[in-house]
């Protein structure tokens, strides 16, 4: 392996890792609220995809517009999610919410195949994008090197939004005990509709970089991305941002790395997340940075 | 409330008449549909015994044992390749292994389908054991998304065994032993074992054990110990299932087997109730009933006023509509944790001929 094809898995690693983190936040933050599995969060990605794809062919925005109008539906479309199946659930058991979770994926995700269409799109990538840059012998598409750099700011906000505003202190409050946030005279409800806000934005956010990479849409795209970005989030200490995007970094890059030192391994790719994800989970079930919690009689 | 225990006593043996005579109602309809079925009405017939299976494998670990798992589909999947490889002749086999050849242990065997039905059942039951032991640690969500894990592995392992498997290609030609007789004979043993089970002292541990972990262990109950019996049986029934369930549409492969199959497991056992043995039977029946009948939603419709031009999606909107109302609005599904019963029957019809008479 010469060193600029290696530069270039290190690349294409970091910009899948961006991408796992900035789902993995979604769901860490909904978990952190909620105690959810929000099994919908990789179908809202997909949907983000869509709106932009739609935003672009149809409405012939240009990207970046098509890009906040999908961000922007996305992230209304994640709260009006929550308040029609998860809110009239929330004082029920754990799995019941958690079926309906499930209930919500599968509607999307056939709502997808009904209304998008069953057949994978081919996306046009702008050309900004999709630009080939060359670095000595290391080449490689613009949209790899921006997902990082987007990936960085957006996270910058989000801790500053989350340490730094009341609204972040009532975040806080509200992960720490939702009775005790209430008495508090926090809104629980805005709260959470604001979570799921932004973790949609963020899904939605990485649903179109996702397109502009790999640039195919269909129904089903957000199933694996989800479920392996739920992994990185339980990997990293659930409920922890902090822990999320390291959850995805690492889970990116390994699952880059696996595929380039071991190709002989590439067919059990998708597997391997799982394995790891096990193994996490009956070693340190809190996670990289997760915190221990005692159990309540 | 004398007269009514009164009433009780003498409905007892009333009540077993009217069992026996439904069974054997049963017996001559599945006759009759043997004999005089189509195909396809005789298909999905022959379904609903299959999904009761499966459906009650789930609710022993969902309903009675509160253990959530989602990994059902890669026990069906052990069991639907153990079963077809084991039946399966050796021309058949060198006709699906064409890409790689099938390694040669597997290659001459072939056995009746009981046995091969038993040994597809002991080795998921194996393979449950095996991941029940360590992943029964966990609780609740995680146990769910780790159950999951394993589906998908399972999945994954199949794909790319291929000496053993056949990979992606899958098995095409297997036997058509899931007849009329063998499924509803399984399927019959099956509800019979479940309700002797919740009879017994295992089936009542499974329940304490779901009803409150920490006063089960309290009373004495090995939990773990009930966790992992629950697991494996359960996987055995899927493995069961899983084979008879090939052995009906007579193709696997691996895509069959994904998280899409344990969500239509899953719907059954939340519509019919977790918890309750006859509403995982009777909500399989209309279930698979339902799947089938509404396949004409994905197909081309002419309405009159206007025309569809299909919309394939559709059918898995309604069930998935139906599955998030029946969470929301209803969540102990159609019997909650109660068994059917003429009484129940009785009483049912009884108070809608009283309604609006006092409640006493």
């Amino acid at each position: 392996m010469t060193l600029s094809l290696l530069f270039q898995h290190i690349v294409n690693a970091l910009s899948l890792g961006s991408l796992y983190a900035l789902i993995a936040i979604g769901y860490t933050m909904v978990y952190g609220i909620l105690r959810l599995i929000n099994f919908a969060h990789g179908d809202v990605f997909m949907l983000g995809a869509y709106v932009a794809f739609y935003g672009i062919t149809l409405v012939s925005l240009p990207w970046w517009a098509a890009l906040l109008v999908s961000i922007v539906f996305t992230a209304f479309f994640g709260i009006g999610l929550e308040k029609v199946a998860y809110k009239p659930l929330r004082d029920s058991p754990r799995i019941s919410i958690m079926i309906s979770a499930i209930g919500a994926s599968f509607l999307l995700e056939s709502l997808g195949v009904l209304i998008f269409g069953g057949r994978p799109k081919g996306v046009p990538v702008p050309d900004v994008l999709s630009k080939v840059l060359h670095f000595g012998s290391v080449s490689m598409i613009t949209v790899s090197l921006l997902i990082p750099l987007f990936t960085f700011a957006l996270l910058g906000v989000l801790l500053w939004i989350v340490n730094k505003t009341k609204t972040g202190m009532a975040m806080r409050a509200v992960s720490t005990d939702i009775e005790a946030a209430r008495l508090m005279a926090v809104d629980v409800n805005r709260i959470v509709s604001f979570t799921f806000g932004i973790g949609s934005l963020l899904a939605a956010f990485g649903g179109i970089m996702w397109s502009f990479k790999y640039p195919q849409l269909n129904p089903l795209m957000g199933v694996m991305p989800g479920l392996k970005c739920f992994i990185a989030a339980v990997i990293g200490g659930i409920g922890s941002i902090g822990g999320a995007v390291l959850g995805g970094f690492l889970l990116g890059i390994i699952e880059i790395m696996m595929v380039a030192f071991l190709p002989t391994l590439s067919g059990y790719r998708d597997a391997f997340a799982f394995i790891l994800l096990i193994v996490v989970l009956l070693v340190k079930p809190t996670g990289l940075l997760g915190k221990r919690q005692a159990e309540k009689v | 409330m004398n007269a009514a225990t009164q009433e009780k006593t003498i409905a007892l043996p009333r009540n077993r008449l009217y069992s026996v005579i439904a069974v054997a109602a049963f017996i001559l309809l599945a006759f009759i549909a043997d004999r005089f079925f189509d195909a396809f009405t005789l298909r999905v017939f022959n379904l609903c015994a299959i999904y009761i299976v499966l459906a009650l494998s789930l609710n022993l670990l969902n309903g009675f044992t509160g253990l959530f798992s989602l990994g059902h589909a890669g026990f069906m999947a052990v069991g639907a390749y153990v079963s077809a490889l084991l039946t399966m002749s050796p021309q058949l086999k060198d006709m699906n292994y064409f890409l790689v050849p099938i390694v040669p242990w597997l290659h001459h065997v072939t056995i009746p389908f009981l046995p091969a039905l038993i040994i597809a059942g002991l080795v998921s039951a194996l393979v449950g054991f095996l991941i029940g032991a360590p992943v029964l640690r966990l609780r609740d969500d995680y146990l769910a998304i780790a159950t999951l894990g394993f589906g998908e592995i399972i999945r994954v392992l199949i794909t790319n065994a291929q000496p053993i498997t056949n990979g992606a290609q899958g098995l095409k030609g297997l036997p058509r032993f899931s007849t009329t007789f063998a499924v509803w004979t399984v399927a019959g043993l099956v509800i019979l074992f479940m309700a002797l089970l919740m009879r017994s002292s295992y089936g009542r541990a499974m329940k304490a054990v779901r009803d409150d972990e920490l006063a089960a262990e309290a009373m004495g109950i090995n939990v773990f110990r009930v966790k992992v019996t629950s697991f494996t049986v359960s996987s055995f029934l899927a493995g069961v299932g899983g084979a008879l369930l090939g052995h009906m549409i007579t193709t696997i492969d691996p895509k069959m087997f994904t998280f899409m199959l344990t969500f239509n497991i899953l719907l059954i056992v939340v519509l019919g109730g977790t918890g309750s043995i006859s509403g995982s039977v009777i909500s399989a029946v209309v279930v698979t009933i339902l799947m089938e009948a509404l396949r004409f939603l994905d197909e081309p419709m002419n309405l009159i006023i206007f025309k569809t031009q299909g919309m394939p999606g559709l059918r898995m909107v309604v069930f998935s509509i139906l599955l998030m109302v029946m969470i929301i609005y209803r969540q102990r599904g159609l019997m909650g944790n109660k068994e059917f019963s003429w009484d129940m029957l009785r009483d049912l019809f009884v108070k809608k001929g009283r309604k609006g008479g006092d409640h006493a």
